[in-house]
């Protein structure tokens, strides 16, 4: 079917404003007679609080307000509303908004200053004075485990949150059965999203109107809205939450509530001003959420022809200090690990553990990145062990195009079962050989050898449960003009919804895209749904887009029809209008159409609905699952660790694409934080729960100079789910970067016999590895 | 109790118009421009100098805002992304090469690459995709992965070239 | 992150600069490219209550080569010592030095001098300072002194400037006509500070034996470092690999780096060993060819 804006690569309608600075983001929300808050955080992991006193504060020039805990109303006081529960998840602890006596990780906010300007804020907020008694703090997830471990919360007397057991099959019977056992250990390490804004909110109570308006750089405008509403006992259509332009989610943004969200609408309504809460990039480093520690233990029963039998996967998770996300990560990352193979046996179990550091809530990938990262390990020690090459124990292991839909034997993160629908796996893996240049590799790998130099090929495949539900809505909706607005509940943060839901729209009613106008997470112009998040805003709300679009030119047809007493079967949408096909002379305008649709007087057929507008949702069943492979040739320098990536390639298939320019984007920018999680990014915290990493200079995300270049093909397998056939897209390039990395780097030094179960690696662990295997160049352990 | 904080009249031009003002001594020039003349274009992302999102041009060379202070704008010109595009109708040639390219995702860090790379291809309008990463390299991007902003970049510059 | 209050000056010469450093003395800073102090100041890591902005002394935005110096004056930024033909022509070393320096948004606003005197041994000036055997010239009530690179640096970002004293000019000796150099950094990212760095110079006999070597090094404790005993060992030598692997020890035992997040102390000396090896080879080659390219 010739699509004429769908599958287009099209300019983004987004840019022109976006290009000449004249984006609205949260902090470029100016309001008259606004106040700026600013906040007292714990400098201890853990500790009490004996007393605070804010009088020198509340002195200082230009303060109007000074905020503890005690100072909260009742119903802010209490522990912010938990949300996904789970049944294993026994102790479903959430953070405060003001800490309530105790502080149990570095940051926690203590106390809110609001000022005439940030400036004075930050100023009186050092002359607020907090007597802590520090107390033992735990770190490590493991540790927090031992008897007589330092107690997060202890009123719970345990740190494990939650214990979950998910089973397929008969694991022992697997491992009674196999030829070959091993068991491996592996620890991924905490890192951040980072994106180039922090977070913030504005909010503005209006007296008249009695309406609360709230700018919040949030994900999950609509859920923001209605948590907020109910927290202060107004009526949802009291408040307004608008996610302007937010510059960068990842992840952390969807998370609710930052004790910020709750605090400084309560503070404009309490002070009769604006309040503006802006986070600044030292606070963002132990402020918001963090993910992606991690520490599997893994059990694999395998055949010898190289097949597998069964994975046992005990596995820790690093919740941090509350767990107000549950358990999405850890199972997501147990129900990603199988992949694209068939595991017959498979014991995923886990705990969720508290420990003394910021929550962790989702960061691109979601636990994806450890499932792969542990699979990818395990296939290639399988490969190793006997003597296959590990292209072909992956393609031994391979479910089959002709297998779908596959059920995995899982339950998913939406509570729906683990089934994959579409895909095409081989054809995926022979795609990246042949773009990575695969079957050259050996020849090329030796002459490097010959030159002295280290190059390694690293490969990995994933496959990614995207376009969760429950639902999102959209509504279409024609102008007199014969402009059309869309808008639907979730929020944008450099997806490009505003061009590709506009390219959706444009296909189905013929307009021009740029003719499309897209409004995304506002409540006041649409107020159902649940947030950009787990790579679902284009199948989810793009196909409600498609639905209500499609509701908008069934109800044009037969309006128009009316109008040039034609039928509907002899009428055409193209060009803005509604035409007779053969017949062009005979159209009315869409914009025409609608006005008709919405007369001022007369009458309107029983049962239609004024205007030509439409809105509807769309409720997934379950996930629709792309998939995809990457590979990359990585050249070390064992003297000194330092790594150059020589190529990158990727193999993507998310379905039907709707624009493949913002696709491939999504995808490089997944791989260049792929790899700053793989080599360069790294939240150290010492042993007393300090945050040493809090700024640029420390946490190192990738300039330029660091990402190569990175080369793209796409395979299409639509999903037979949803009526558009699309998958999703957010997350893909980052979640088989680290384990690839690594493989890359072990190539590289094949016959050393090194394995690498850590990440991120950096060029001083590097370097000792290689020193440690005895590569030649890479020095002495000697300290 | 606390130390004295000393203010002064400045006078300082910004993209061609000249502004009088008074100013905290401490005022960042960043929100200078964010706040006292409303050009909210220049992004703040870590006031450490590290990012680039603050970067505007003083003399025509970019500098990152958060670490001057207004003061020290005084007699000086300045220029911000909203004074790149030459009317409301049409976008400087960098900006077109952006659009076409998808160089912008989010569009946060956006501005102050603009900035940054107007003055480079000043500089060296015919640059090696080696020399434009490095003069990149002092700009984070979080979304791209930097891949199409290196298009746009070559883009600008044939199009800065060919004298469009 | 907002700066904590402090009271501003803009003096114009640079007697009125001391005159308000002897004033305010350890109340006070120097402001200069600021791209070292403002992120402190903003981190509310530094807080002077007195800030002296010296980007309006005109009289010192110079450089020039004078009585076998290269002389740079304080407001002579990153950016203009990058693109001065005289040091591409004089001083290369130096210019290379300057290109690792951050980025060019830093390099336009950063000096030379303001990064000697901010002394963070993992910069890459203070190493070149060292390297040349230059010095730094103050002003201060008493007068006009010249302080030898040795005698400028204490420790970790510590120099002995006294409180009212104002550094106005870097002066680096000019190497001998036709020495060989390099510079070699490893970074974790382009850029960023080194975690070790090495600059050579390198002067040839003509049967290619090192007549003179000079090795100065970065990120290896809390001053820059000449190693004596390994320029010692070079003299007269060929770069064989046997002298090399010397040096190379030599190197390792001549410093005392500490281990922080981005590298460990082990990693710091083994990797200055080798980046030794790898800056006196390419020094050689450069000195082979007359020290061009």
């Amino acid at each position: 079917m010739a699509t004429r804006y769908f599958g287009q690569p099209i300019k983004r309608n987004e840019d022109p404003r976006l290009l000449r600075g004249r984006g609205l983001y949260v902090d470029d929300v100016q309001l008259p007679g606004m106040l700026h808050m600013a906040l007292v955080r714990s400098p201890y992991a853990r500790a009490r609080i004996r007393r605070i006193d804010t009088s020198k504060a509340l002195a200082a020039p230009g303060v109007v307000a000074v905020i503890t805990h005690a100072d909260l109303p009742a119903n802010l006081q209490g522990p912010l509303p938990p949300l996904i529960p789970h049944p294993t998840l026994k102790h479903h602890k959430t953070q405060f908004a003001l800490a309530p006596g105790q502080v149990r990780h570095a940051g926690e906010a203590v106390a809110a200053v609001v000022a005439e300007s940030r400036y004075a804020a930050e100023d009186a907020a050092e002359l607020v004075e907090v007597e802590y008694e520090p107390l033992p703090a735990v770190v490590d997830m493991e540790k927090a485990l031992e008897p007589g471990s330092p107690l997060v919360h202890e009123d719970i007397g345990t740190n494990v949150a939650a214990h979950y057991t998910q089973v397929v099959g008969d694991v022992e019977k697997a491992f009674a059965e196999a030829d070959l056992v091993f068991e491996e250990v592996f620890r991924p390490d905490r890192g951040q999203a980072q994106p180039m804004e922090t977070r913030g909110v504005v909010a503005v109570y209006d007296r008249n109107l009695e309406t609360l308006t709230i700018w919040d750089s949030t994900q999950a405008p609509i859920r923001i809205r209605s948590g907020l509403a109910e927290l202060y006992g107004m009526r949802a259509n009291q408040v307004r939450v608008i996610a302007p332009n937010v510059g960068g989610g990842f992840g952390p943004k969807i998370m609710m509530f930052y004790p910020e969200e709750v605090l400084v609408p309560w503070l404009a309504m309490k002070l009769g001003r604006p309040v503006k809460y802006i986070e600044d990039r030292r606070e963002h480093f132990f402020a918001t959420n963090q993910e992606r520690d991690q520490v599997h233990r893994v059990q694999v029963a395998v055949r010898k022809d190289g097949t597998i039998l069964g994975i046992k996967d005990v596995f820790l998770y690093d919740t941090g200090a509350y767990i107000p996300y549950g358990l999405i990560i850890p199972i997501v990352a147990s129900c990603t690990l199988p992949g694209p193979y068939k595991i017959p046996n498979y014991h995923a179990e886990f705990k969720a553990v508290f420990t003394n550091k910021t929550i962790c809530s989702p960061y691109r990938g979601a636990g994806r990145p450890h499932g792969v990262f542990v699979m990818e390990r395990i296939i290639n020690r399988i490969a190793e062990e006997l003597g296959i090459d590990r292209v072909e124990v992956r393609r031994r292991n391979l479910i089959q195009p002709d297998e779908f839909p596959y059920d995995v034997g899982l339950i998913y993160q939406d509570n729906a079962p683990l089934r994959y629908d579409s895909g095409n796996y081989p054809g995926l893996l022979d795609k990246l050989l042949k773009l990575i240049e695969y079957d050259q590799w050996p020849a090329r790998k030796e002459q490097y050898r010959k030159e002295g130099r280290y190059v390694g090929l690293g490969l990995a495949l994933y496959v990614e449960g995207t376009g969760v539900g429950p639902y999102e809505g959209a509504r279409v909706h024609v102008e007199p003009s014969g402009k059309v607005w869309v808008a639907t509940g979730v929020g944008t943060q450099g997806q490009s919804h505003q061009t590709t839901f506009a390219q959706i729209v444009a296909e189905e009613l013929g307009v021009r895209v740029e003719d499309v106008e897209v409004v995304t997470g506002d409540t006041g112009a649409f107020h159902w749904g649940t947030g950009t998040f787990a790579s679902r805003a284009a199948v989810v709300a793009g196909n409600a887009v498609a639905l209500a679009a499609r509701d908008v030119k069934a109800k044009a047809l037969e309006v128009a029809a009316n109008l040039l007493e034609a039928s509907v079967e002899d009428l055409e949408l193209a060009d803005g209008q509604v035409r007779v096909k053969g017949a062009p002379q005979r159209a009315v305008s869409l914009g025409q159409v609608a006005v008709a649709a919405n007369p001022l007087r007369g009458t309107i057929p029983p049962g239609q609905e004024p205007g030509l507008e439409a809105a509807r949702y769309f409720n997934p069943p379950q996930s629709a699952f792309s998939a995809g492979g990457h590979a990359a040739i990585i050249e070390v320098d064992p003297a000194t660790g330092m790594i150059k990536i020589l190529k990158y390639a990727v193999v993507h298939d998310c379905g039907r694409l709707i624009n493949p320019m913002v696709v491939e984007g999504q995808i490089h920018g997944g791989v260049a934080q792929g790899i700053g999680g793989s080599f360069y990014e790294r939240l150290v915290f010492d042993e007393n729960g300090q945050l040493l990493t809090t700024t640029f200079m420390d946490f190192l995300i990738p300039t330029a100079m660091e990402v190569p270049d990175i080369v793209i093909d796409h395979q299409e397998t639509p999903s037979p789910l949803n009526p558009l056939g699309v998958k999703g897209a957010g997350e893909a390039g980052v979640i088989p970067v680290p384990a690839l990395f690594v493989d890359a780097i072990e190539d590289a030094f094949s016959g050393y016999g090194l394995r690498f179960r850590e990440v991120p690696l950096d060029p001083n662990r590097l370097r000792q590895a290689l020193a440690e295997a005895g590569v030649p160049g890479a020095g002495s352990t000697a300290a | 109790m606390l130390p004295e904080s000393s203010r002064h009249r400045i006078r300082v031009t910004v993209n061609g118009q000249v502004y009088e003002r008074e100013v905290e001594a401490r005022l960042l020039l960043s929100d200078f421009l964010r706040y006292e003349l409303g050009l909210t274009g220049t992004h703040v992302g870590c006031e450490h100098g590290v990012c680039g999102a603050c970067t505007v041009q003083l003399d025509g060379q970019p500098v990152r805002s958060c670490l001057m202070f207004a003061v020290q704008a005084d007699g000086r010109e300045i220029r911000t992304v909203e004074g790149l595009a030459p009317d409301e109708e049409r976008l400087h040639p960098i900006q077109e090469a952006f659009w076409e390219a998808h160089g912008l995702q989010c569009g946060f860090c956006t501005p102050g690459f603009l900035m940054t790379v107007e003055a480079f291809l000043r500089e060296n309008p015919d640059p090696t995709d080696e020399e434009i990463r490095e003069a990149i390299s002092g700009n984070l991007c979080r979304c791209t992965g930097y891949v199409n902003i290196i298009k746009a970049v070559r883009l600008a510059a044939e199009k800065l070239r060919a004298g469009r | 992150m907002k700066p904590p209050r402090f009271r501003y000056f803009a003096p114009t010469s640079v007697d009125e600069a001391v005159e308000l450093l002897s004033t305010h003395a350890d109340a006070a800073k120097v402001l200069a490219g600021g791209q070292s102090l403002v992120p402190m100041l903003n981190l509310r890591l530094a807080r002077p209550e007195v800030l002296v902005d010296i980007n309006r002394i005109e009289s010192l935005s110079y450089l020039r080569v004078e009585d076998g110096h290269l002389a740079v004056g304080a407001l002579a930024r990153h950016r203009m010592v990058e693109k001065a033909p005289e040091v591409a022509a004089r001083v290369p070393v130096l210019q290379e030095a300057v290109r690792h320096v951050g980025h060019v948004q830093i390099r336009n606003r950063g000096t030379v001098t303001g990064s000697i005197v901010h002394a963070d041994p993992s910069a890459e000036m203070p190493a070149v300072l060292a390297l040349l055997d230059g010095s730094v010239r103050v002003v201060g009530p008493s007068g006009t002194r010249d302080i030898p690179w040795q005698e400028l640096f204490l420790t970790y970002f510590t120099t002995t400037l006294g409180p009212d004293e104002l550094a106005v000019e870097t002066r680096f000796p000019l190497p001998p006509a036709g020495a060989g150099w390099s510079f070699m950094e490893v970074a974790r990212r382009h850029g960023d500070f080194a975690l070790v760095a090495v600059a050579a110079l390198v002067t040839a006999d003509e049967t290619g034996r090192v007549k003179e070597a000079r090795l100065s090094l970065a990120g290896v404790g809390g001053t820059p470092v000449r190693p004596e005993r390994a320029e010692a060992l070079l003299a007269g030598q060929a770069l064989e690999d046997d002298v090399l692997a010397a040096v190379a020890d030599a190197v390792r035992e001549a410093i005392e780096p500490e281990s922080d997040i981005h590298a460990s102390a082990e990693y710091r000396r083994h990797v200055a060993g080798v980046l030794a090896g790898r800056a006196l080879r390419a020094a050689m080659e450069r000195a082979r060819r007359g020290g061009e390219g």
